[in-house]
């Protein structure tokens, strides 16, 4: 009889476990991700930790949950656990159709075309659940494309789509750079470039994903690119996924155009078109899981219909949300004040920002800000960024994600969030940054000397695979409802 | 503006997405076409079909809404606790709360006896038991490996173990000569049928208690069972999802009590030792997909807990579930009440049917039984079993579930959910048995055949399966159809 009861490490798994299992494409091994654990063991607090890390690598939408808070104490009947709502308790904790409850198809539908203006109706037959919307990116793929497929997906791009589109389907992603001298927009050049450089390599290209509104760039996309886009993978026969999730939080002109109101005006296979949804950003409910798969494919609906079973909206928060966000005038009123928080608070920060003249991509969009910091840089090299990125994490006290842990082909730029904190909160950041960049303009070589001890010390950059990820996960910082580690989508 | 193609949407699409197998095709899923075009209803439709192929657990909610109602504090809607929206709302870290992993570990540990312990920081989330499944063969297959089970087993595996991961399933076969019990021998001969075959066998799924049979493992074949994985050095997953149905004696012995029992002595290699669990069934929540995927193995944990992020638990059901499964009183007297009420409806149901003649595998779990017709069909084939199905379903107006949609090797064997009406519908539906056994004992014949030529098609080939409307209005939330798990 064998006699192990040997905890997990490398090479003692390979044959017991899947491939899938032991490689490294669940990606936490990333930037990204390491920039955490300094928050982690030490996370700021206004009082009682004034001098600890500011969490800015966090895309979340902490602006406006008083408006949801304050309309749930109005309407207790949309709980199954109030004394107003406790029976419909048994019914809805029965309820498994994977079709959803069709009140809460209908509301999501509605919410869609609200968040969209009005310009586009959304069909609540064609609302299909994922388990947020990281498993909604994922269940499209297992119905889009083969094991060794690709999609071509504009850089820079959200970390987190190699893990959810690639680690379980096996299908590839095939970068499309964009440059800043075109502020990041996606070329049809690029992308024709792109394609037949795959075809050449003998990879099936089945498709393209955007984010619109874009993460990293908080921009969103223009009439013509947008119209050029479908053209382009009508030409191609490939799929179009648009990830809209931050549809709601555009905040400034121009107004955000959908796919779905590009197809109303252009000839087009609607079988190729797909939107990727979620109440993550726009509501600020990553908690509750609300992913959505929207397409326009009828095969596709039936097919992710079915997947959906591996990852359906608990039936508890569907009966929530159905009443939520079937108030007319809940909704409207939200997305406008959210839009108006979104706004004041990107103008404080990015004026701030203008005052040590730091540049940020023009933006209308997102929780976050795509920051210029190139002229800091030692040289235009990542190995600069990097060491730029941990003197901010370090020195600066702020978890900003570096812009190669986004893909981005040119060094120097970086995403900081900015929806997540309170108003101090933000003062005390920009103070920070404006000490930082006033110092590295004024002060001579004796400074930076120290600091270099400094950042060796308190930050090791491990690239080898996380102990933070498996004991680490233990520690107090890790469990408050403030901590970033580990989000399920960031 | 836009057109729709129909051209290549065969290359159009994955081949996951167009190879069937979602295993929708089953005719375990067909006779809920029958129920839903004609569900009974007391007043409304006294002559309706009867849904008896749901495993649902209906006895036992009157104490859960009391609790609810008792503790607003749980709900993050409630004045009391709307104070805890926001921090819920806004928290997505794949741990899950820590208060709903040690609530989750407290209850399993609860519905064993405390026979068992176990780790809040094991506790690993997914989308419903459905998504545990497909997890777990996730981390520890790949595509073309096959896992053993033994027959008869739940439909839905075929869709959650092999779909999209691209991993086999081989039947071990069990026979009602030995009251379905696993024996080694069968273990043996099906490892070694997929050896000859070529295939990798990574490991052995064994639901316990079991669905659809209602019984559980005895100590013996729980040792054979550990004696063979060890042995050929393959997983071992139990699906103890019915933990808690387990109604009247024999004792439920959970792997996990062998596990302890055994930690001394370094007999069972634990890494290869894995537990599916889920709400669905012990507490009736299937709405809120609760799966749990609980691993003795660490890189397993590791892996499964980073893949969870495809299929958490909301934040809302865990904050209101940590405050219930945390609550020792709640909980005690939770599982008694519902076991006495599981046992009373499996002795109406066992009883009501002896009285005509008609036995049922002996079981003591589950929310169903697992009914002997041999004796009515003409003749010992799948061909017969489903004629007689198709005489139950159009003509008994009962839809319960054949055999041969468990894959089991003898035909004549039906599956029959009780635990999902009310007494009243319970006894319509003896009733309507009874007397459809005395009519088939006094009918000999030709006029027999006529019966049987019903108007159910049984339609094996699947059209259009999600065409059919979920908002039909005999339908509106019960409609059984395309359930993710029953």
């Amino acid at each position: 009889m064998t006699m192990m009861n040997t905890t997990g490490s490398g090479n003692h798994h390979h044959g017991l476990l899947s491939k899938i299992a032991t490689n490294d494409e669940h990606g936490e091994n990333s930037l990204y991700f390491h920039g955490w654990k300094a928050y982690d063991d030490n996370p700021f607090h206004l009082t009682q930790n004034p001098n600890g890390v500011i969490q800015m690598g966090l895309a979340e939408n902490q602006l406006s949950s008083d408006l949801i808070e304050d309309w749930m104490k109005k309407n207790q009947r949309a709980s199954i656990c109030t004394t107003e709502g406790v029976h419909m308790f048994k019914e809805i904790a029965n309820f498994q159709d994977y079709h959803g409850l069709p009140e809460f198809r209908n509301a999501v539908a509605k919410f869609m075309g609200k968040a969209r203006g009005g310009r586009a109706e959304f069909d609540p037959e064609r609302i299909v659940m994922g388990g947020g919307a990281t498993g909604a990116n994922e269940l499209l793929m297992f119905c889009l494309a083969d094991p060794g497929d690709a999609f071509l997906v504009p850089s820079p791009y959200y970390p987190a789509f190699d893990r959810d589109l690639r680690w379980r389907t096996g299908v590839k992603l095939l970068p499309v750079e964009c440059k800043s001298s075109d502020s990041f927009r996606i070329t049809r050049e690029a992308l024709e470039e792109a394609y037949e450089k795959a075809s050449e390599s003998n990879i099936r290209v089945k498709g393209l994903i955007i984010g619109n509104p874009s993460n990293p760039l908080g921009t969103i996309m223009d009439r013509n690119t947008l119209k050029s886009l479908v053209s382009f993978v009508n030409d191609k026969n490939i799929h179009f996924v648009c990830d809209e999730i931050y549809a709601a939080t555009v905040f400034k002109q121009p107004e955000f155009i959908s796919v779905s109101e590009i197809i109303q005006e252009m000839d087009c296979n609607l079988d190729l078109i797909h939107v990727v949804y979620s109440l993550s950003k726009d509501m600020g409910m990553p908690g509750f899981r609300v992913g959505i798969v929207y397409s326009y494919n009828d095969k596709v609906v039936t097919s992710a219909r079915k997947m959906s079973s591996f990852g359906l909206v608990s039936s508890q928060t569907q009966h929530l949300l159905a009443s939520m966000l079937s108030d007319d005038e809940f909704v409207e009123r939200f997305i406008c004040e959210s839009s108006r928080r979104l706004e004041k608070r990107h103008r404080i920060f990015t004026e701030g920002l203008k005052e040590v003249e730091i540049k940020c991509l023009e933006g209308n969009a997102g929780l976050f800000c795509w920051m210029d910091l190139r002229p800091l840089l030692k040289e235009a090299t990542f190995e600069a960024e990097t060491e730029l990125w941990k003197l901010i994490i370090n020195q600066v006290k702020l978890n900003v994600s570096p812009g190669s842990s986004f893909h981005c082909s040119e060094p120097g730029w970086f995403r900081v969030c900015f929806a997540n904190m309170d108003d101090e909160t933000v003062q005390v950041a920009l103070q920070r940054i404006r000490t930082f960049v006033n110092e590295k303009k004024g002060t001579g070589k004796a400074a930076p000397e120290k600091k270099k001890k400094q950042w060796q010390k308190n930050l090791r950059l491990s690239f080898s695979s996380g102990r933070i990820y498996e004991d680490g996960c233990l520690s107090p910082h890790v469990l408050s409802p403030h901590s970033s580690m580990l989000r399920a989508q960031t | 503006m836009g057109f729709v193609s129909s051209n290549n949407q065969q290359h159009l699409l994955s081949k996951i997405a167009t190879d069937g197998g979602h295993g929708e095709n089953s005719s375990y899923f067909d006779g809920w076409k029958a129920y839903d075009s004609d569900p009974y209803h007391p007043t409304g439709n006294p002559d309706g079909v009867i849904q008896m192929g749901l495993a649902e657990n209906q006895l036992c909610f009157d104490p859960i809404e009391e609790w609810v109602v008792n503790n607003p504090k749980a709900s993050i809607c409630t004045a009391e606790g709307a104070g805890n929206f926001k921090d819920t709302a806004i928290f997505q870290d794949y741990h899950g709360l820590p208060e709903f992993r040690e609530g989750v570990a407290n209850f399993m540990a609860k519905v064993r006896g405390d026979r068992a312990r176990f780790d809040p920081d094991r506790i690993v989330m997914s989308g419903g038991a459905t998504g545990a499944h497909e997890m777990l063969v996730f981390c520890l297959a790949d595509p073309g490996d096959a896992f053993l089970v033994p027959t008869p087993y739940y439909p839905g595996f075929d869709r959650d173990l092999r779909w999209r991961t691209g991993v086999q399933l081989v039947p071990v076969p069990c026979e009602s000569s030995n009251h379905f019990k696993i024996t080694g021998a069968a273990l043996e001969a099906a490892f070694r049928r997929a050896k000859d075959a070529n295939i990798r066998v990574k490991g052995l799924l064994i639901t316990n208690p079991s669905n659809p049979l209602g019984t559980i493992l005895d100590k013996s074949t729980m040792r054979d069972i550990l004696s063979f994985i060890t042995r050929n050095n393959i997983h071992l997953v139990l699906d103890e999802i019915y933990a808690a149905t387990v109604f009247s004696q024999p004792r439920y012995t959970s792997i996990a009590e062998i596990v302890e029992q055994e930690s001394g002595s370094n007999s069972i290699n634990t890494d290869l030792i894995h537990i599916v669990y889920s709400l669905s069934k012990d507490l009736g929540f299937p709405g809120f997909r609760v799966g749990i995927v609980y691993s003795y193995n660490d890189a397993v944990t590791s892996c499964a807990r980073k893949m969870s992020s495809f299929g958490l638990v909301s934040t809302q059901t865990q904050h209101l579930l940590a405050a219930m499964l945390s609550d020792n009183d709640f909980v005690g007297k939770f599982v008694a009440e519902s076991g006495k009420r599981l046992a009373k409806r499996h002795e109406d149901f066992t009883k009501g049917l002896a009285q005509v003649g008609i036995g049922s595998l002996e079981s003591n779990a589950g929310l169903f039984f697992w009914m002997d017709l041999r004796r009515l069909l003409k003749e010992p084939t799948p061909e017969a079993e489903l004629a007689l199905w198709k005489v139950i379903v159009h003509e008994v107006k009962l839809n319960i579930s054949p055999g041969v949609s468990f894959h089991c090797s003898e035909p004549g064997w039906f599956r029959v959910c009780f635990a999902n009406m009310d007494d009243d519908t319970m006894r319509v539906a003896l009733r309507r048995i009874r007397s459809f056994v005395a009519k088939r004992k006094g009918m000999e014949g030709p006029a027999k055949r006529q019966c049987w030529r019903s108007n159910l098609q049984v339609n094996l080939s699947f059209r259009r399966m999600d065409d059919i409307t979920m908002m039909s209005p005999h339908s509106p939330l019960t409609s059984p159809l395309v359930r993710a798990r029953t």
